[in-house]
């Protein structure tokens, strides 16, 4: 069983979470300047990392809280849990 | 709000009264359901003063901000659902008063009250095996050293949903579970405790026998 440390309620098996995607995908401030290329590329593209990926789970079962997750898609170890809208704990601010 | 007699609990059809036993014997597993418990889900910022100050007075228990923790007795509890959100129990036929009472209460302060009765009915089990009849579905640390009186926890049981309260040491289980799910849920605890012997009571026993062990 693979357990995830939720934030609020400690460690749960994985299958009480739901994934959420990469995390820090940030919406354009002005989305009407943009082309379809640039808008296509937020809206689609996304990081495919063999490595440590930043991405969003959500305690699904338990408290429904949403949280940042550092895991590595080579051996799924969680090396950071960290609230939304803080920066990467693994990059300079 | 339905009139009380077209009310029908989620466990109903199973006449459980029927088979209910005046005295469990041995059984090690000793279950029953909890009927129209009042269920009110209060949402506020625990930071905020007023907000905390205010939801006790109204509610005479805490709004507890440890996770998963409980507080309060008999058929008063708050329990911990996340950050800002509780669930308030009340006794059978409760909930409306208690909205309105906690609506009024918190006039003018940033909060959420809605009434969840019906969403959920309580399966309460109780015994020397409840524990071990639990752990077979779900995968929380049940042992006493991680989970004990006073916890609560929204978890998975077998494949439903649940919000687990632990009451006492005998041990006593609240299990709250959606109304849809609540056969499924009957039958697979009824499976999972006939091992160890499983009696199914009346409320009024189920509350006896609990003050029974308390004065013991
Ligand atoms: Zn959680």
């Amino acid at each position: 069983m693979h357990l995830i440390a939720c934030p609020w309620c400690g460690p749960r098996d994985e299958a009480e979470f739901s994934y959420g995607g990469e995390a820090h995908i940030l919406r354009p401030e002005q989305p009407d300047a943009l082309d379809d290329a640039a808008f296509a590329n937020y809206l689609f593209m996304r990081g495919n990392p063999k490595g440590v990926h930043a991405e969003r789970w959500v305690h699904t079962v338990g408290c429904r809280r949403w949280f940042n997750a550092l895991r590595s898609t080579v051996t799924h170890e969680i090396t950071a849990i960290y609230p939304m809208g803080t920066p990467r704990p693994d990059r300079a601010p | 709000m339905a009139e009380i007699v077209l009310r029908q609990s989620p466990l109903d059809h199973l006449s459980l009264d029927a088979r209910a036993v005046a005295e469990p014997g041995p059984a090690g597993v000793v279950a029953g359901e909890r009927r129209f418990v009042a269920k009110v889900n209060l949402r506020g910022d625990p930071a905020d003063e007023a907000f905390v100050k205010v939801a006790k007075g109204a509610l005479k228990v805490f709004l507890p901000t440890t996770p998963n923790t409980v507080d309060g007795k008999r058929d008063r509890y708050a329990l911990w659902l996340g950050p800002d959100e509780w669930l308030v129990i009340g006794a059978p036929g409760t909930e409306g008063r208690l909205v309105a009472d906690l609506r009024k209460a918190l006039d003018g302060i940033v909060a959420a009250v809605t009434d969840v009765t019906e969403g959920r009915t309580v399966i309460r089990l109780s015994g020397v095996h409840a524990r071990e009849t639990l752990a077979k579905g779900c995968g929380l640390d049940l042992h006493p050293r991680a989970f004990g009186r006073g916890r609560c926890a929204q978890t998975r049981l077998g494949k439903a949903n649940v919000i687990l309260h632990q009451l006492d040491d005998a041990p006593t289980f609240d299990v709250y579970v959606e109304r849809s799910f609540a056969d499924y849920l009957w039958r697979w605890i009824e499976d999972g405790a006939s091992e160890y012997g499983f009696a199914i009571v009346a409320e009024p026993i189920m509350a006896a026998l609990k003050a029974r062990r308390a004065t013991r």
